[in-house]
């Protein structure tokens, strides 16, 4: 399945992509993130939270989603 | 015309509605980026009590995004010179200004006070003390945070609703995540976060609209992206927030930061009510001050000379030039002693000051 997957904030910085569309066999959101710290290895050193279709999700969740988002906390004010 | 008639002509607020936005008692952490914005459409839509809390001086670059301060209100404290702001922009509402840190020691007491808390905070510990201190007290949260040109706003802990904790439920690790001093921030960014932040509080107090409860709303200045994402409630988290209440204002704050020196003009200390001056020279300097009641600790004896500090008056500090004030206000706050300033110009300004006002008395 195509998923298309958006970086946000300091996510988009270890990526150097704001968003990209991956073919994707994986079946699980962590066997999917295993994947792009092996692609993006700066994702490591990240926090981040991960969202499938709008909602957020844990990494043990299965992943179905059209959509993915990869969001770290912000501190900023 | 009443101030309020562009809000109690709409059906959906009317005058119940404006009288409960009288009524409100909203705080806001942090008078900076996002707290500037905030403040000021609150302010102006009447939130009957609005509580600043912020122990920072407004700097220069604060100034490109922190629209209360100009100028003139440079080396004050941000709490003190948003009052100051608002106070002219709402005569009618009460405004408090608390120009100390949050700490775990005084956020619930303050919590309580209010029925909104508003986080706009720079820093992650001061964010899950707030997210903590809200669902000990048990008043909605709202949340905004920036970084670049994207931010994000949420409202935690209403209606049964997720907090903070449910979405991240640690702080990440320490250093990992920069802020806007260290990495820079697109001025008109925290006023659009800050605005969202204040809508949300307002159809929270007027009970009307969708509330980004259980949302975290994601925004990109740059693309015009946005998201609205759902987060989900996680008892246990929240659970454990509760679980370690009585430990609460036990614990400490991890990042100690420097509370900066406030500096202050002549002019502004002569409008104080109830100052001591003091000054820190040595006591051979000149020139010396006559027409102005001060006391003298030079500064190399500060430390063993505390007795002779009021602790019931804003202290001004000189010296010759403003610099050795300086040093001498830093050295009290970290004894803890409060509402100490350092002279801007030291004690020429003093003169030139009490000079000027002796020639426009004698020419009135």
């Amino acid at each position: 399945m195509i998923v298309n997957i958006k970086y946000l904030g300091q996510i988009a910085e270890a990526t150097q992509k704001i968003e990209e569309s991956l073919e994707c066999s994986e079946s699980s959101i962590s066997e999917l993130l295993e994947r792009l710290t092996v692609k993006y290895p700066d994702l490591k050193t990240k926090d981040f939270k991960v969202a499938q279709n709008q909602k957020l999700v844990d990494n043990d969740t299965k992943l179905t989603g059209q959509e993915i988002a990869i969001l770290p906390p912000f501190a900023g004010g | 015309m009443n101030r309020y008639n562009r809000h109690i002509i709409l059906s959906d607020i009317g005058q119940k509605g404006q009288d409960k936005i009288n009524n409100a008692r909203v705080l806001v952490v942090g008078a900076g980026g996002l707290g500037c914005p905030v403040l000021q459409y609150l302010a102006a839509a009447g939130v009957g009590t609005l509580g600043i809390i912020d122990f920072d001086i407004v700097e220069e670059s604060n100034l490109q995004r922190q629209v209360l301060f100009g100028t003139s209100s440079l080396g004050e404290n941000k709490a003190i010179a948003a009052k100051k702001r608002l106070q002219d922009l709402n005569c009618k509402i009460k405004i408090i200004a608390y120009a100390e840190k949050l700490t775990y020691q005084n956020a619930l007491q303050l919590f309580e006070e209010y029925d909104i808390i508003l986080d706009g905070s720079d820093n992650f510990e001061t964010r899950y003390l707030v997210n903590d201190a809200s669902i000990i007290v048990n008043k909605p949260l709202v949340f905004g945070a920036i970084y670049k040109f994207e931010g994000q706003v949420s409202v935690f802990n209403y209606e049964n609703g997720p907090s903070y904790r449910c979405l991240f439920p640690n702080p990440p690790k320490k250093d990992s995540v920069p802020n806007c001093s260290q990495i820079g921030v697109l001025g008109v960014l925290p006023g659009i976060i800050g605005c969202m932040q204040a809508n949300e509080a307002l159809k929270i107090i007027l009970g009307i609209g969708k509330t980004l409860s259980g949302k975290l709303f994601c925004y990109n200045a740059l693309t015009l992206q946005n998201s609205t994402l759902t987060i989900k409630r996680s008892g246990s988290e929240i659970n454990k927030v509760l679980k370690n209440k009585s430990d609460f204002s036990k614990r400490q704050m991890n990042v100690i930061c420097e509370i900066p020196v406030q500096t202050i003009s002549m002019k502004d200390a002569l409008n104080k009510e109830n100052v001591q001056f003091i000054d820190v020279r040595e006591f051979d300097e000149v020139p010396k001050v006559n027409d102005l009641k001060t006391t003298s600790i030079p500064l190399s004896q500060l430390e063993n000379k505390l007795e002779k500090i009021d602790a019931n008056k804003d202290k001004v500090l000189f010296c010759q030039s403003g610099i050795r004030s300086q040093k001498a206000v830093s050295m009290l706050q970290k004894l803890n002693i409060k509402h100490c300033y350092s002279l801007n110009e030291g004690v020429s300004e003093i003169i030139k000051c009490l000079n000027e006002n002796k020639t426009t008395t004698h020419v009135r």
